[in-house]
């Protein structure tokens, strides 16, 4: 066990020089032009663009503009455009990646600065339109024994709701880039998740409301890239057939 | 002035401020939450393995109950908490947990027949009855007599935050993201709101609230390592040591997680344990059982975290060119385990560490992870001493986890206090007793007094910067204010964190843009961190004894004779380098189970003198009691239904106890 892998990679040598390119814009500030900026580090072992990040803002550009909370790969804050692929920064490896790195803001949303975007405007108004919770007349009696569900029934429902809105789908969505209202995977994936779930009393009739128009299922051209980035791996390409055979099925 | 009215304001929107604010809207009320981030990116998202409910429905949970969750905790937090609180919390849990299910959290589910699990290293067959079928199971965490952890996988805050933001969606309820609260409006006994900065555009508001309630979480940010996410740094906290007036709880009672990975800090749940994950040493010797016979790896934290440090200390760590660490092996629970139910660590270890842990094990250590002080409140949520104000969840001290928290429990407390504390903020805003009557003018003050700090903060041309100054402290705190602390270590830690506080009056800034501008958001929070830090310090360095989480090696013992009492630290002169501590004892003879022995750890406390007394007291009722039910047993020893809200005093269904006694 002593040759673990992890020591191989907490204990190689020879340190790398790398070359972070930032695309750089602040909207607050009427001067600024987009442009590219690059920095120089020295990668340490284990290195995520966490901490590169951190680095470049500390001893160069106490001014930039990033997002992280966790910095485990489980709140979503962290998506950017990570040579030129939507991914979460914070569980990135720098000796995954070559010397030089460069690093832009996720697209199709509102840009706050730099590699911020407000991708929370974004998730509640997706929430708001396409209702995302569970819709039911019963109240629960917290008191009684809960009901009963199905326990692969459970599982298949946890399996669509690790989607943890970090916009990575639609930064790599064809549709989205053309059609600003159109839901996305994530959105699609979401309502999958309440259709599957016994306890939301909505029908497909309903659903058909939500997303069967082409800003929903029938706007997405099946390119893909949503699944093809997922840093969740929600199984996405599936469950937009899925939905666009139930939905074609309404009458 | 910008100003905006509201009935509450909430400041947080993790999984104990949503559900705060759902609460009083559901009341009728009008609220706001106030986020330093979208809601469901809060740092609730990263609990991992579960909350614990005594709802006794898988066959490892059989015979739980209230009583059993509650002798647990009591014992998990050294006998620090308050015990009518953790009746409150124990009761209230299976409800949270039966509201979220309503609401849509996909808990793992009982399945009938028999299934393979891993107890004790060794591979057991459980058997679960039919009855149970498809209700809400259980796994096994830290310091529990039964299975009673309810989870979804290892995303179980993920699931309950999303559904929760989506409900806060649902009921309409406002959140003002990328805002953050600067200071408190008051008037020296009363809160009426807050004065907050927008992070984008850098504009300040006035939010004038008939109540307020903060549950910002933690303050695992002031030191090195931590498994916190980079936004609990502890200004929810400081929001309310500045007004001068409300009191912070057992600050010093700070939690180390045993297995976080190295060096990244990142949480491995306490499910790879509960399901049967062990530690090794340098020689792949699995050697908790060595120190803890009964419980082994699980132990409570501080137990486990203690005797970690100590093996690493006799040699037997393993050396990486990030100090010494141990290894957590979950191999031997099988890949299909892994892949199905510690899923998020399994991804945690493939990016962090590029191993994978159905084959290598896991380099762990102990790291910062919990926060058990925080705003002083009474059962209600309310403080202690300034009205308005309330507090929920991490960044409050009501006080359910005393010197040690057990695994399962917060992520139960944040939804549990947000279900009761909203209740209160309700009765309160809807009596006579929260009118506002307050004179613009001292809004107007507040509003300037945060307008200037800031903008003298953007001239700043001082020596010092921010970085190194937080630096400094982040380190002092882990190497002087750790797991293990010394008299003379803490000495030194409360010396250099005053100076640390007189030289962040000496900033200079080189970024001077007024609207997002991370080194000034930097700035103004450093001297609310060291606050803290110093309230932790001081609060530690003046407590000669251990009590879970806090242990003195020159102190080794729990002295209930002297130490049964908690710490409250307030800051009334804004200019002080320090706090000022004062002391509240905890009753032993109003306790329904007085001190004694948690059986683990080391067994060498010193007696509290009523200890006897009441233990006899004790025993006398319940001999008096014999063959009269477990309610009115408890009810005799310590009533506390009646400190509940009426809508929570039902009793709880079990298969073993249908609701027909209700």
């Amino acid at each position: 066990m002593q040759a673990n892998p992890w020591n191989l990679i907490m204990t190689e040598t020879a340190p790398r020089t790398l070359t972070i390119k930032i695309l750089r814009h602040n909207p607050q500030d009427p001067e600024s032009e987009p442009r590219f900026e690059a920095y120089e580090i020295e990668e340490a072992p284990g290195m995520t663009l966490f901490i590169a990040l951190n680095a470049v803002r500390d001893r160069f550009e106490p001014s930039l503009q990033f997002d992280f909370v966790c910095r485990a790969g489980i709140c979503g804050s962290c998506g950017m455009l990570i040579n030129g692929r939507p991914g979460l920064a914070c569980r990135t490896l720098t000796s995954k990646l070559g010397p030089e790195i460069t690093l832009a803001p996720l697209p199709v949303f509102k840009l706050i600065g730099d590699l911020s975007v407000d991708t929370g405007a974004w998730a509640r108004e997706m929430g708001e339109r396409l209702k995302t919770w569970v819709h039911r007349q019963e109240q629960t009696d917290v008191d009684q024994l809960e009901e009963r569900m199905d326990p692969d029934r459970a599982e298949e429902i946890y399996e669509l709701d690790r989607c943890i809105e970090c916009g990575c789908c639609i930064a790599a969505c064809g549709t989205a880039r053309m059609r600003k209202d159109f839901v996305g995977a994530a959105g699609i994936n979401k309502l999958a998740r309440f259709r599957l779930d016994p306890r939301d009393e909505r029908s497909d009739d309903d659903f058909y409301e939500l997303i069967g128009n082409d800003d929903g299922v029938f706007g997405c051209m099946t390119l893909l890239g949503c699944n093809d980035v997922c840093p969740k791996e929600l199984p996405l390409q599936t469950q937009l057939a899925f939905m666009r055979r139930k939905m074609v099925a309404v009458k | 002035m910008k100003l905006v009215y509201t009935d509450v304001l909430v400041i947080g929107g993790g999984l104990a401020g949503l559900r705060t604010a759902i609460g009083v809207k559901k009341r009728g009320l009008e609220p706001i939450v106030l986020s330093l981030v979208p809601p469901k990116r809060s740092h609730s998202a990263a609990a991992q393995g579960g909350m614990q409910a005594s709802l006794a429905n898988s066959a490892m949970g059989s015979g739980d109950n209230e009583d059993v969750h509650f002798e647990d905790t009591v014992k998990g937090s050294d006998w620090g908490c308050d015990q009518q609180v953790a009746r409150m919390f124990v009761h209230t849990a299976p409800k949270a947990v039966r509201e979220l299910a309503g609401w849509g959290v996909p808990w793992n589910r009982v399945r009938q027949g028999e299934r393979e699990a891993v107890v004790n290293a060794e591979r057991v067959v459980i058997s679960e009855s039919p009855e149970a079928h498809g209700l809400i199971t259980a796994r096994d965490f830290g310091g529990t007599r039964k299975w009673r952890t309810c989870y979804t996988s290892d995303g179980t805050g993920h699931a309950m935050l999303f559904t929760l933001g989506d409900q806060s969606i649902a009921d309409d309820i406002p959140v003002m993201e990328r805002m953050e609260a600067l200071s408190l409006i008051h008037d020296g006994n009363r809160c009426f709101g807050a004065i907050v900065r927008n992070l984008v555009t850098g504009e300040l508001t006035a939010i004038v609230a008939r109540a307020t309630a903060i549950s910002t979480g933690g303050y695992g940010r002031i030191y090195k390592v931590s498994t916190n996410g980079i936004i609990c740094e502890g200004t929810g906290m400081a929001l309310a040591l500045e007004t001068g007036v409300a009191e912070l709880g057992n600050m010093e009672a700070v939690q180390f997680h045993p297995t976080a990975i190295v060096p990244a800090g990142i949480l491995t749940t306490e499910g790879c344990r509960g399901d049967g994950g062990l530690l090794r040493d340098v020689d792949g010797h699995r050697f908790m059982p060595d120190y803890e016979p009964d419980k082994k790896e699980l132990a409570s934290r501080d137990v486990v975290s203690r005797r970690m440090t100590e093996h690493m200390r006799k040699g037997k760590g393993v050396k990486s060119p990030y100090g010494d660490h141990l290894w957590l092996d979950i191999s031997v629970l099988g890949r299909e385990h892994i892949e199905k139910n510690l899923r998020e660590v399994k991804d945690i270890c493939n990016y962090f560490l590029g191993i994978d842990p159905a084959e290598d094990w896991i380099p762990v250590r102990p790291t910062q992870h919990y926060s058990m002080g925080g705003i002083r409140t009474r059962h209600t949520g309310e403080s202690t001493t300034l009205e308005g104000l309330f507090a929920c969840g991490e960044s409050a001290c009501w006080d359910l986890h005393g010197f040690n928290r057990l695994g399962g429990n917060s992520v139960a407390e944040t939804v549990v206090a947000g279900m009761i504390v909203s209740e209160f903020i309700a009765d309160y805003c809807q009596s006579g007793k929260s009118e506002i009557d307050i004179p613009t003018a001292l809004v107007r003050e507040f509003h300037e007094r945060e307008e200037n700090r800031i903008n003298a903060l953007l001239q700043a041309s001082g020596d010092e910067r921010v970085t190194d100054l937080r630096r400094e402290m982040e380190e002092i705190m882990i190497e002087k204010v750790g797991i293990f602390r010394t008299g003379p270590e803490l000495d030194q830690a409360v010396e250099e964190l005053q100076d640390l506080l007189k030289r962040s009056r000496n900033i200079g800034m080189s970024s001077r843009v007024a609207g997002a501008n991370p080194e000034l958001v930097a700035a103004y929070r450093l001297p609310k961190m060291l606050k803290i830090a110093l309230c932790v310090a001081l609060g530690a360095r003046e407590r000669t004894e251990s009590r879970g989480a806090h242990y003195r090696e020159d102190y080794p013992r729990r002295d209930d004779s002297s130490w049964l009492k908690r710490t409250l630290a307030t800051w009334p002169d804004a200019d002080a380098e320090l706090p000022r501590l004062a002391y509240e004892d905890i009753d032993v003879m109003k306790m329904e189970l007085p001190p004694g022995f948690r059986g683990y750890g080391t067994r060498n406390h010193l007696e509290h003198p009523d200890t006897t007394a009441r233990q006899e007291e004790v025993e006398r009722t319940q001999k008096r009691l014999e063959g009269a039910d477990r309610f009115t047993l408890q009810e005799t020893l310590m009533p506390f239904e009646q400190l509940l809200p009426e809508r929570y005093r039902g009793r709880n269904e079990r298969l073993e106890e249908p609701n027909s006694s209700a």
